[in-house]
This record gives structure tokens, sequence and C-alpha cells, in this order.
């Protein structure tokens, strides 16, 4: 049978690379479930609602956009409206260059990813640091992120402490708090030189039209400190109607995510500096990124639209701990990824049409999504999908289910096969006809053929 | 339903459902006809083939009787995978009658007919596997609830229960490296607990991880949920 793309990277893996992965996120699983019972008796009664709230805005989103401008341009922001990657990357541009700026801080986000913003501005002559910690990691060593929340999940302090020596920060030295220290004072001259800092935004009030970041650095802080400047790029689908909905889903990211109460920082940005406030921003760009959502809101995966960013999907995974997020090839890896990224890539959807494949299913995602997204359905939609227009890439590894179904609708067909299956047991298995039972066998025994004997049984003891 | 890995490889766990439900008052009957619930090619992705499968189960169980399946899996597959591919078909609401009548075996005895106790006796340290699919189902509390009042009987914890056994139907076969470390984890937790034997409301996730343990040579003594009950019935003691 032919590799599937996702097990092929997870048998070459490095055990030391899985190990890590494995190890980090298993023990973020196992805090988030602790620290969720905890504090709330019924956890999903509070996933389910939360979910109820997203799917309520992504299915009204035709209100709730032009009500969020109004609320934004009245405390003087600007608002704009991308449909592709590509016109939100020149977007941004546009409005860089119109002020001049030539240097740009950058707090993570999974959109900036997603449309491959910091290349394109370093493409223009922009410079574009990162401050997170991790992202700032992957940048330097021109890396991808391998997990939403933690983006070099995949590498170790060695790797790190090894990044720094070579862009002369320092000589080698892998202790954590002298590789924190030695990226923040690097960091520090950064804010300052920056024209403008762009972050993301985790939600936003249509209620109050406040913009929410949440980090653990505390760099999104630093990047508005010293910025005459703040865009926010941010997808259509990150809404919530109100303020109060912040509480519940503040609580639950920051649980789902690394199993805080809180994030370290939580930001409520209602516009750039007002008069009379002594720091902030003087002007404030929120830049609105369709790139796929409304074509996903049209198709049978919308409820994926309602996804956080937390990454508690990842971490339960037992597949993403095997293969790690590099073997998904996208910016979104994982369950989340394995729905999301053959959704983004539009008419190159084939290309990703092996993603939905990387599941047994089982179901753990489903069960930890703080929005309670029925991961395994989509994944199985993607699926079907993959079968009607998937080509290649939908097909490897996977079995024609024609003539058994024809079988499996023929009774005397069936129990002809169930007694035919007797040759089984006579036949060594790794030289089976059939390439499913050679895989099978290769680390597996099979049970003893009893086929039909149930049947004979209950006939026999019915006839008594 | 006795699905289709009972009717190939495990013909006692179906005998042992009949008995335990008999030993309830229920009269058994099995459909000749039956074959499989549809659930391989769903998960494959070709619902055109599934659904044939799906529509011929249909027919099959025909009626107003409860159909009970032992098996989480293929119950799941009647009660929330077909509604899934048959979104959009005409009959869609035969297949709805279908799956609101499948019960998991262990759901029918404690939710379906209100028992919370079995009698007879087990003397066994048992490592129940919760199998994927009765996520989010009263499947597995009921199985420990059973279990659990079996005298002589002890269910041991183990570490990462909430994890799969890696076998997910064709996953086994399409991601042979993934799917064999996911199984070869849960071996090591579930002999680093000691069990005297493994039970699991699900063959393939027991045959998964039997298959792995043998082909290592160090064979597990797997059992399924409806074996123990009948055996704590017949045996009054000892596993067979």
């Amino acid at each position: 049978m032919k590799e599937q793309p996702i097990d092929r990277f997870a048998a070459e893996l490095e055990a030391s690379r899985r190990s890590a992965v494995y190890e980090g996120t298993k023990a973020t699983h196992e805090k988030r479930t602790r620290h969720l019972a905890a504090r709330f008796a019924e956890a999903d009664v509070l996933r389910r609602t939360a979910g109820e709230i997203k799917q309520h805005v992504v299915e009204h989103l035709d209100r709730y956009l032009p009500e969020v401008e109004v609320k934004l341009r009245q405390h003087g922001v600007g608002v704009h409206w991308c449909s592709t990657a590509d016109s939100a990357c020149a977007t941004v541009l546009r409005i860089l260059q119109a002020r001049g700026v030539r240097r740009l801080v950058k707090a993570k986000t999974m959109l900036g990813e997603e449309i491959g913003l910091a290349g394109y501005l370093e493409r223009h002559g922009i410079e574009s640091v990162e401050t997170d910690l991790g992202e700032f990691i992957v940048q330097v060593d021109r890396d991808h992120p391998s997990h939403i929340v933690r983006p070099i999940i995949h590498k170790s302090r060695r790797e790190v402490a090894t990044t720094l020596e070579r862009i002369g920060l320092g000589t080698y030295d892998d202790d954590p708090s002298t590789i924190t220290q030695r990226i923040r004072s690097h960091l520090r001259g950064k804010y300052l030189a920056a024209d403008a800092a762009l972050t993301g935004a985790n939600f936003i009030s249509v209620e109050s039209g406040r913009v929410v970041i949440v980090t653990n650095e505390g760099n999104s802080r630093f990047c508005l400190a010293a910025a005459r400047l703040h865009l926010v790029l941010v997808g259509i689908e990150k809404l919530v109607p109100r303020d109060r909905d912040l509480a519940l889903l503040l609580n639950l990211l920051a649980r789902s995510a690394t199993a805080q109460p809180l994030t370290v920082y939580t930001e409520f940005v209602a516009g750039p500096r007002a008069s009379g406030q002594a720091d902030g921003p003087d002007e404030m760009e929120v830049v609105f990124v369709d790139n796929g959502r409304t074509e996903m809101l049209a198709s049978d995966c919308r409820d994926i639209l309602r996804c956080i960013r937390c990454g508690a999907c990842l971490n339960v995974c037992p597949v993403y701990r095997q293969a790690t997020g590099h073997a998904y090839r996208s910016v979104y890896p994982g369950p989340v990824g394995a729905v999301l990224s053959p959704l983004l890539a539009g008419s190159r959807f084939p290309e990703w049409a092996d993603l939905p494949k990387a599941s047994s299913l089982c179901g753990a995602c489903n069960e930890v999504c703080p929005v309670d997204i029925p991961i395994p359905d989509l994944l199985l939609r993607l699926r079907a999908r993959g079968k009607q227009e998937g080509g290649p890439q939908a097909r490897i590894g996977t079995l024609p289910m024609g003539l058994w179904s024809w079988i499996a609708a023929r009774p005397e067909l069936w129990r002809a096969a169930l007694r035919a299956g007797a040759a089984l047991d006579l036949l060594p298995l790794r030289l089976a006809p059939v390439p499913a039972l050679r895989a099978w066998s290769k680390d597996r025994d099979l049970p003893a053929w009893r086929g039909g004997a149930f049947r004979r049984w209950f006939r026999h003891r019915s006839r008594l | 339903m006795a699905t289709c890995l009972c009717d190939a490889f495990y013909d006692d766990v179906a005998c042992a459902t009949v008995e335990v439900l008999e030993h309830l008052g229920c009269t058994v009957e099995f459909p000749e006809g039956q074959t499989c619930c549809g659930q391989p090619a769903f998960n494959g992705g070709d619902w055109t083939a599934s659904r044939r499968v799906v529509r011929h189960a249909v027919r099959t169980f025909a009626g107003s009787c409860p159909v009970v399946v032992p098996s989480g899996s293929c119950a799941a597959m009647l009660f929330h995978g077909a509604l899934l591919e048959f979104e959009r078909e005409p009959d869609r609401a035969a297949v709805e009658d279908l799956g609101r009548r499948a019960w998991e075996l262990g759901d029918f005895v404690v939710n379906g007919l209100g028992v919370r106790t079995w009698p007879g006796r087990y003397a066994a340290r048992v490592a129940f596997h919760r199998s994927c699919h009765s996520r989010g189902t009263a499947s597995s509390a009921a199985a420990e609830t059973l279990l659990g009042s079996i005298a002589g009987l002890t269910l041991i914890p183990f570490g990462e229960g909430e994890q799969c056994c890696g076998f997910g139907g064709t996953f086994s076969v399409s991601f042979p490296t993934i799917s064999g470390s996911m199984g070869k984890l849960k071996l090591e937790h579930l002999r680093a607990a000691r069990p005297e034997v493994v039970a699991s409301g699900d063959m393939s996730c027991l045959m998964h991880l039997g298959g792995l343990a043998g082909k290592e040579g160090r064979p597990l003594r797997t059992r399924h949920l409806a074996q123990i009950l009948r055996d704590s019935l017949r045996h009054g003691g000892s596993p067979s």
C-alpha cells in the first residue's frame, strides 16, 4: 500500500523530537483536565454554551460585522476588509507605507502565518520582528510553528541556545532564564525603534468594539507601548456579541490552551490613545480577513469557524503526539488543522485531502474542545469530499469499498465470504493477496477465523 | 446485530451477548440476512458504498424491536454516523428510526433495562478500556457500573485511559506506524497496571491490542464485556 505522508513523517521522526512533543502535550492536557474540573463542576455545559455563542456569531456575521465596524469607527479606529490572503498582505503594506513605517514589531498571530505576512513585508523592505519568544526563534531559524500556542514545542532548549549563539546573542548557554533574558533585552531595542505594532485579536466584542488580546509574555503590551500605529489583523469569525461573553470564553481559552485560570496579560483595547491618555499609539487600524472563511461558512464544515485557537485538540490528539506538527505541512496542525487546512486551500483542496485521514476518529479532540466543535464529524465530511474531488492525495492508503459494500448488501454472498475466509488461517499473511492484511500482520497477529460459527451455534440452539 | 467482527472472528462474544440478554428475560432474534453496519466505507469517505450497506441493515432490522450490538462502535455508526451520511437522503427517516432503536450492549442493560448490579462471581483484576466510540455516550459508565458490581471483580485504573488504542478501522492499515505506536503505548500503560484481564465493550480495540501483544510474543488476556457478564453467571467464579 502507498504510504500516507503523515505516517511516513512519523516513521522518520527523531525519537527525541517525538518524545519532547509527546511529554509537553501530555502534561498540558492533564493539567488542563485537572484545572477545569477543579473550578467548574459542569465544564461540559460551559463548553457547549461557548460553542453556541460562537456558532451564533458565525451564523450572523452578516449582521455583526457591519455593527462592529460602526463601533470601531466610533472609537477612531480605521477598518479594512480583505477577502484574500494577497489582498490582506497588500492592505497591511499600504497602511504601513502610507505612514512611512520601516520597522514593525509583531505579536503572535496565526492569521499572520496563514497569509504569509512576515515574508511578504520583508520582501517589500519592511523589517518585521516577532516578539513572542517562540515565534522569534521560528523567525530567526526560518522554521515554521509546529503548534498553535507553542510554536517551538518541537525544539529543545539546546537547539534554542545554539540559535541564540548563531545570531550573536551571547555564547552558548542553555539555561532557560538566560535564554529568556537575552531575547528580552534584544527585543527591548526593537520595541523602542519600531514605528508600528501588529497584533492579532483573540476576540472583538461587537457590543463595545473592544479588541481583546491575550499573551503570557506581555509582548503585545510592549509592542503597543512605543509604536505610533497599532495594526490588528483578525479573521472575520473572531467576534463575540457582548462583553460578558468574554467572561466565559476567556476562562475557557486560557484553561484549554495552557491550563491557566487566565493568561498573564489580557488586554482590552478600545481604540488609539485618547486625548488625556499618556500612552498608546496615535492610530489604530483593524484589518478583517476572510481568506476562505465565507466559503467555509457556506459548507457543511462551518462549525470549524467557532475555533478559538487554543490548541487543546492538538495536545490530546494521539496522532499529533506521534507525528508532531510539521507532519501536517501547513500552518494549522493537529485535528483542527486537518479540518482547516484543506478548507483554506480552496481550489487546491486535493493537495491536503490526505489530512482528514490522519485520525483514528477517536473523538478526544471534540471532548476537550472549549467550543465543542464536532471535529471527527468534520473530518468524515472532508473524507467524503475527498472521495468526490480529492484526487490521488485522497486515495493514498484508502481501501476500495465498492466490492465490499456490494457483498455486504447481499446476505448469501456475505455468508459465502464468511466460509471462504477460513483460507486466511492456511495462508501466511505476509503473502496475503490483500494489501490491508499484509499491513495489518506486519506488527499484529490476526485471530483465528471463525466465520459463520456464531450463526451455526444460534441455529442449532433454536432447534433445541 | 452481531457485528462483522464477531461474525468472522469472535463468535463467542456474540454467543455471550445472547446469553446475557436471555438471562435478563429478553427473547433474542438473529436476522440471518445481517452483514455489517457500513462503518468501514463511511470512515473511508465512500459514503455511496456505506449507504448501500446501511440501507441493507435498515431492511434487515425493520420492525420495532431494540437492536442490541456488542460494540460501541457499530452502535454509534447506527445512531450517529449513518445520520451524517443520510442528511440529504430521501430515506433518512428510516435510518433515524433504526438509530433510535440501536443500543450498545452495556448501555442497553443498564439504561434500557434498568439493571445496575450483576450476579455471580468473576475473580479477576480487570482493566476496562473505554472504547473511543463510547465517548459522549452512556456506554462506558454503564459497563463500569456492571463490572464494578460483580463479586470478586476489581476494576483497576491505568495511565492515559482517555487515549485511543490506535485501531481506528482502516486507519490501522493506512497509518501503520502511528497506529502501532499508539497501540504499544496503550499496552505499556495496561501492563504497568498488571491486570489479569483487559476488557472492553468493543472487540475491535481488543483485536488490535491483542494482535500487537501476540506479535510481541507477550499475549494479552482480553475479554469482551459480554463474556465477563456471561462467565460471571456461568462459572460462579473463575474467568474461563
